[in-house]
């Protein structure tokens, strides 16, 4: 049996998430306790914490302060995988650009930049913002929540801003958009991914699946 | 390895059945809306959407249903529109497995409404249906205009100006759909397409006259689209998802 708390701070659908869970645990036989909650007992008491996360990058932060979940978050990945998805990934970094400049959580040194959008794609026009679509992830360094996943597979992905973390040491995944940027980051019990594996199809319910079972640490 | 063209099913839906009308009547058919958004995923398509036809658009408590039932079983993205007319609509859809919704009428009477809409679930979530209808006469400079209520009611607002307008207020996508082509297999309205998609940042997805494979290319090579939507060439069975994918993979394009 293991408890994933899906942190849940107000903002917005944790359906999907919580319905690709229920899946993967369905389908590989591991019984799994899926808890969508903002309540700092149940989270301590979780064996494995999913930070998820859409819209604007301040109000998640507010948000996310206001209920003391960043204190929460750098005490418990010392002891548990966490799992951060779309904003949920940028805010374990320092510092977003998004709103005019928000500080966030500060687990891994970097910051959240905005794809700049004087690039151009292939038609010499204005890069699309956000980069919504399929697209692949290049894995660039092993890791057991990449077990079972091909390389370069396809994810989903829905974002205007990504992480530029200051070590390429922690990048495990790159996706390119016009220029290569990080879409995968892992440091010890963290793991922290710029598309949405709920929505990504077999690779992302892989990956979900994985996690259920990563003790984290590597 | 870049980011891949989207090639989206799209499930139109009376009553809890997927139906498909030629431009709105002769309405067939076609299935269970669970049973067809499951074999399209499973097929490789790479969004559905899902827009709610019903007539009584008082009751969405079948349409909620059936969000859910799609949402506990597909694995990607779906759209769902039809009658999004407030937050709280916007609200119970994502609550029910939604990713996106599609507003439609409801930003042409109040084009705020999606000004809020991004600003209280985020523009990813938000895409504007914009329904244009050529106006412009043989030898004059091209020009589309916003029609409502299936292309029946004109609105006298220029379509790209429009689009414009959508994107500023913060829609994250716009599914562009020809109301003189939708239904009539005879291919996109390119230069309609190229306007819009040339005159946005944001994606565009490309709707309505899809008869054949090579209407989705030229929609993407030729109409600037981003994604392709599509309906009956899917679900009557003339094309699959993979033979689409397979024909666009052969002309040079991007796909999944």
């Amino acid at each position: 049996m293991t408890h994933i708390a899906i942190i849940d701070y107000g903002m917005g659908n944790l359906h999907s998430v919580a319905k690709a869970l229920e899946k993967v645990s369905l389908r590989s036989g591991i019984t799994t306790k899926i808890s969508v909650t903002g309540d700092s007992e149940i989270i301590l008491n979780a064996d494995r914490l999913l930070l998820p996360g859409v819209g604007a990058m301040r109000d998640c932060m507010a948000e996310i302060r206001r209920q003391q979940i960043d204190s929460l978050i750098r005490e418990q990945v010392m002891e548990k995988p966490v799992l951060g998805i779309c904003v949920g990934m940028q805010a374990m970094m320092e510092h977003s650009d998004e709103n005019g400049g928000v500080d966030c959580i500060g687990l891994c040194a970097g910051n959240v930049l905005r794809f700049a959008e004087h690039l151009t794609n292939n038609d010499g026009l204005p890069l699309k913002v956000p980069h919504m679509g399929w697209n692949n992830v290049a894995q660039t360094h092993a890791h057991p929540m990449w077990h079972k996943i091909k390389d370069e597979s396809y994810f989903y992905f829905v974002h205007s801003y990504c992480v530029v973390p200051d070590d390429a040491f922690y990048v495990v995944g790159n996706t390119t958009y016009t220029r290569t940027f990080c879409s995968a980051l892992a440091d010890q019990n963290l793991f922290a991914v710029q598309f949405h594996p709920e929505k990504s199809q077999d690779a992302g319910l892989q990956l979900l699946e994985n996690f259920l079972t990563w003790d984290g640490n590597s | 390895m870049a980011l891949a063209k989207r090639i989206i099913p799209c499930l139109d839906c009376d009553n809890g059945r997927v139906v498909k009308g030629v431009k709105f009547v002769d309405i067939r058919d076609a299935g269970d809306p669970v049973e067809v958004s499951r074999r399209y995923c499973e097929q490789g398509a790479d969004e559905i959407t899902f827009l709610d036809i019903t007539a009584s658009s008082d009751d969405r408590s079948t349409t909620l249903k059936t969000v859910e039932d799609i949402a506990s079983q597909v694995f990607i993205p779906l759209t769902v529109g039809g009658g999004i007319r407030n937050v709280e609509n916007i609200r119970s859809m994502l609550n029910a497995g939604a990713d996106k919704v599609g507003i439609n009428t409801a930003a042409v009477f109040n084009p705020e409404f999606v000004g809020e809409a991004a600003s209280r679930f985020g523009s990813q979530c938000i895409v504007v249906a914009i329904d244009a209808k050529k106006v412009s006469k043989q030898g004059e400079v091209l020009r589309w205009e916003i029609f409502t209520h299936g292309g029946r009611n004109p609105t006298g607002l220029d379509a790209i100006e429009w689009a414009v307008r959508m994107q500023n207020y913060g829609a994250g996508e716009i599914l562009l759909t020809s109301m003189d082509r939708d239904g009539t297999k005879s291919g996109f309205d390119l230069a309609l397409n190229r306007a819009i998609a040339d005159a946005l940042t944001i994606p565009v997805i490309s709707s309505g006259g899809v008869g054949n494979l090579q209407h989705l290319v030229e929609g993407i090579k030729e109409g600037h689209a981003d994604a392709v939507l599509a309906a009956s060439i899917f679900h009557f069975g003339e094309y699959t998802i993979p033979q689409a994918k397979e024909f666009m993979r052969q002309q040079g394009i991007d796909v999944r």
